[in-house]
């Protein structure tokens, strides 16, 4: 009686399925997916080359001091880093005076409350602040850019597949629509108020091209500041603000498996030695 | 290893087979290499746990976030001879209190070698700024508010501040001078950065 | 349980004996996994991912304890006390990597732990309850994953609460009040992440509580073995202690291995780069994806694309829920007399096709819905609904097993070439 039931049930499951099956077949040769401009021109991003790449990557302190610095200079004017801290700069390379100073310096002020008003207002950074938002809030940071909400980037290369890369591909990726993507995909062209990517998932991004001109950041440790050179050097640098434990992270997963393999063997020798007459 | 593992492994060539499983008996079998692997194996799972116990008990430490507070800078210029201010340095009560020359007369007039915790004004203040008493408002005795930093709150028999929790009642320096607590109220680390400008911590 | 041949304990230390009287602990221990518990001495390294599974469970534990000091179940601050977690906490990084991806570890164990009892037919009697018992086990570690998942509050976080209590919007009538009740509103928010939270953190103790229970109704028959054939006598069984706790070692440490390389090495790899985006309640990922270990039901979900007296929504999310409950009636739908696939020749290939068909569907939960994925898909989940509703009964009832040895000292003495001792001596 069980068995029946099972078969019961297992054939009205197989039989629901056929259905779908014959629906999802005619409707594939009736209508098939048509081509997208998407799906033919994007791209894969570029290997940066990153220092921090690899299962042992460190960073490169004075890439990280320039990503720093090109951030601070052109990303920061749109872009927030809402969960990293000035402080966190010192392990940058910057001693803890220079962190100060950076903080001080820093182009946009930290929010505040007017101590005699109650009024808002704002204050020069201190390490300990958190890096401040350009806008004071979502609404504003639409407002002022054509509706599109410029993300906060802090996190940007883990929450993009192979982040770095992306990150330097796109900021050197902005090109001319093809005319091979046009010539297919008449109805493709890049709406006004956008610009073609071919790194980014749709192809077109509201953010214009960023890094322009080489020499657009002057690097105080005299690197040439090519457009490629600072592309590279933000992605470090943004990398580094996703993952910033990553060089201690490397460094006690290589005590970790060094231990634990020797554990293995050991195990694995205790274990012939306990069943050394035991035949299994 | 692996070389003395098989290596022991073809002494026990010689050992019968039988159906039954020999029961295992530490001290049965020759001790000397055998059970170095047995030990360094649960010694290795020893170290092993004591190395993940580590961040365990680490976590609950102060976090970096935390750490970073740890100092504070204020600015005292709007404190007038005779008032006293509350700021907060590391999530806890700090006054600051500008003492009038009247107030210093009455600490220095007070016989150390009477007190309970001995200290003078000048240990407890920074040289040449004497009128300057920054402690953390945190009572000795079991860490309550002590009044007295306020406009008009009471500030004890000896007018310096008087915790309500359990009565101890501090002077013009702020010393314990009557009451359960067992110290003086703390002076934390600080340096003038200029005359009006204090970094605490 | 057990073996007449069990042994006793006896406490030496006077204070041992002592404790005997008054709290028989130490002896509850000794004879669950320590030498007063027999096993068959032929068990293979499968029978080490139950005690990994239970490692893997304290790990959890032990490591959502210390992150819950420091989480914030509130919808504003929850991502960002993640984030502090990872870049202020003293070692937050590690105990985060460690707990996500343990949720990967347990998860792949206790697979394997299924996919070993299901070839070994250890469902079958007299260990029925000892399986359904897992069958429970299993369901409570998806709901606890589940609601773990949603936790840090990311873009996938918040969609997978939004799609998965979606699932109960199906049942007719009543789905839609079932939903708001479950999350406290009208979408996934503070509500529903409080919620999760305090039964995120309750579950892994009832599953705690349920571990206790499927040991001790694996006591009562003892372990089986890999040939399915039960103990005849002494010379079949070792003591679990120090036999299996050495054997046991060995699979922990290996555990361990992996579970590091994962942390230390490649974090992120079991997870999406959208949850590292704050859940934005009015803004869907472009390819949402649970995780890992949901992928085959996923795909069971998404293959169910056609109305058919029922709506197709509801016949998606009652095959989902089908595929597993149906484990519950295994013991039933088995009546081969033998036990261990290894004499199931048939039965057997089956098994092996039934991997690869969930290895499918996997792939088909995480794979961008084309006509070509949906249709691997309907035919894997077709084959996953055949295999234990139809094929199993038949193939049990039909199929003509091997022969199987006389005891398990029989096979394991033929497994080493005969029983000339000379020749036999040399296998560890």
């Amino acid at each position: 009686m069980a068995r029946l039931i099972s078969l019961v049930i297992g054939a009205g499951f197989v039989f629901v399925l056929a259905l779908a099956l014959f629906f999802t077949a005619k409707d594939a040769i009736q209508n098939p997916a048509a081509e997208t401009a998407e799906h033919e021109f994007h791209e894969h991003p570029r290997d940066a080359h990153l220092s921090s790449a690899g299962l042992v990557g460190k960073f490169d302190r004075a890439q990280l001091q320039r990503g720093l610095k090109v951030f601070q200079e052109v990303c920061a004017a749109c872009h927030s880093l809402k969960y990293v801290s000035f402080r966190d700069f010192e392990h940058l390379g910057y001693s803890e005076g220079q962190v100060k100073a950076l903080a001080q310096a820093w182009p946009i002020e930290q929010p505040t409350v007017n101590e005699e008003t109650g009024e808002a207002a704002t204050r020069k950074n201190v390490p300990s602040d958190r890096v401040p938002s350009p806008y004071p809030n979502e609404v504003a940071a639409r407002a002022a850019n054509n509706n599109a909400l410029p993300p906060d980037l802090s996190l940007m290369t883990k929450a993009r597949h192979d982040g770095g890369n992306y990150v330097y591909s796109l900021l050197t990726g902005y090109r001319a629509q093809p005319a091979a993507l046009l010539a297919k995909f008449p109805d493709a062209k890049t709406p006004p108020g956008l610009h073609y990517n071919p790194y980014f998932p749709n192809l077109n991004l509201a953010m214009p091209a960023p890094l322009t001109s080489d020499g657009q950041v002057t690097f105080d440790d005299g690197t040439k500041s090519t457009v490629d050179q600072m592309a590279k050097d933000v992605a470090a640098f943004l990398t580094w603000t996703a993952e910033p434990n990553l060089e201690s992270r490397h460094a006690a997963g290589v005590a970790a498996i060094i231990f634990l393999v020797i554990f293995v063997f050991l195990t694995w020798g205790a274990y012939q030695n306990v069943w050394r007459n035991v035949k299994h | 290893m692996l070389e003395g593992l098989t290596r022991m492994a073809t002494m026990d060539d010689n050992i019968p087979l039988g159906e039954n499983p020999a029961p295992y008996h530490e001290e049965a079998h020759d001790p000397r290499r055998r059970d170095f692997i047995n030990i360094a194996a649960v010694s290795f799972a020893g170290v092993g746990a004591l190395a993940i116990v580590l961040p365990l008990v680490n976590q609950m430490n102060p976090s970096a976030d935390v750490l970073a507070l740890s100092t504070t800078e204020l600015d005292i210029s709007k404190i007038e001879p005779g008032q006293a201010v509350k700021a907060s340095f590391r999530k806890q009560p700090l006054f600051v209190r500008n003492l009038t020359p009247a107030e210093i007369a009455a600490a220095d007039a007070v016989d150390v070698g009477s007190l309970r915790d001995p200290q003078t004004l000048e240990e407890r203040t920074k040289a040449g700024k004497k009128n300057w008493l920054i402690t953390l408002g945190v009572c000795t005795h079991l860490g309550c508010v002590p009044l007295g930093a306020g406009e008009g709150e009471n500030k004890g028999p000896f007018g310096g501040y008087f915790c309500p929790c359990h009565g101890s009642a501090y002077d013009t320096a702020g010393r314990i001078r009557q009451g359960p607590a067992p110290t003086n109220l703390h002076v934390p680390d600080y340096t003038f950065n200029s005359d009006t400008v204090v970094t605490v911590g | 349980m057990s073996f007449p041949w069990a042994k006793h304990y006896e406490p030496k230390q006077p204070l041992m004996r002592w404790m005997d009287e008054k709290l028989p602990l130490p002896r509850l221990v000794y004879n669950a996994i320590g030498a007063g518990y027999p096993v068959p001495r032929n068990l293979n390294y499968f029978w080490n991912f139950g005690v990994l599974a239970g490692l893997a469970l304290v790990v959890q534990i032990v490591t959502g304890i210390v992150l819950a000091m420091h989480y914030a179940a509130n919808a504003g601050v929850a991502f960002g006390s993640v984030e502090s977690i990872m870049r202020d906490v003293n070692a937050g990084w590690f105990l985060r990597y460690a707990h996500a991806n343990g949720a990967s570890m347990f998860l792949a164990v206790v697979y394997i732990h299924i996919g070993r009892g299901l070839y070994y037919g250890s469902y079958k009697a007299p260990r029925e309850m000892v399986w359904l018992l897992g069958v429970v086990i299993f369901l409570l570690m998806m709901a606890t994953a589940f609601m773990g998942y949603v936790l840090p509050w990311g873009q996938m976080s918040f969609w997978g609460a939004q799609v998965i209590t979606g699932f109960f919007s199906a049942i007719p009538l009543v789905g839609e009040t079932v939903r708001v009740w479950l999350l406290g509103g009208f979408a996934p928010d503070n509500a529903a992440l409080n919620r999760f939270f305090s039964l995120h953190y309750l579950l892994p103790f009832v599953i705690a509580g349920v571990i206790i229970l499927h040991i001790w109704a694996l006591h009562i028959p003892g372990s089986n073995n890999p040939t399915g054939v039960d103990v005849k006598g002494e010379q079949d069984t070792v003591p679990f202690h120090p036999y299996y706790t050495a054997k046991d070692g060995v699979g922990v440490a290996a555990f361990f291995l992996i579970f590091a390389a994962l942390i230390f090495f490649s974090p992120n790899l079991l997870g999406h780069p959208d949850n590292y985006i704050e859940a934005n309640p009015l803004s869907t990922p472009a390819h949402i994806v649970p995780e890992w270990y949901f992928l085959p039901f996923y795909a069971i979900l998404k293959s169910f694309t056609a109305d058919f007296l029922l709506p197709a929504k509801l016949w998606g999310v009652l095959a989902m829920f089908g595929s597993i409950l149906l484990l519950f009636f295994l013991p039933w739908l088995d009546s081969s007399p033998v036990r261990s696939a290894n004499y199931r020749p048939t039965y057997r290939w089956f098994l092996l096709v039934l991997l690869l068909d969930v290895i499918v569907l996997g792939y088909v939960g995480g794979a961008e819905a084309t006509a070509r994925n949906v249709m691997l898909g309907q035919i894997a989940s077709a084959y996953y609904f055949a295999h234990f509703l139809i094929i199993l009964p038949i193939v049990s009832a039909s199929e003509r097993p091997r022969p199987l040895p006389n005891s398990i000292t029989e096979a394991v003495l033929a497994k080493h070439g005969g029983t000339s001792p000379a020749k036999t001596a040399m296998a560890g």
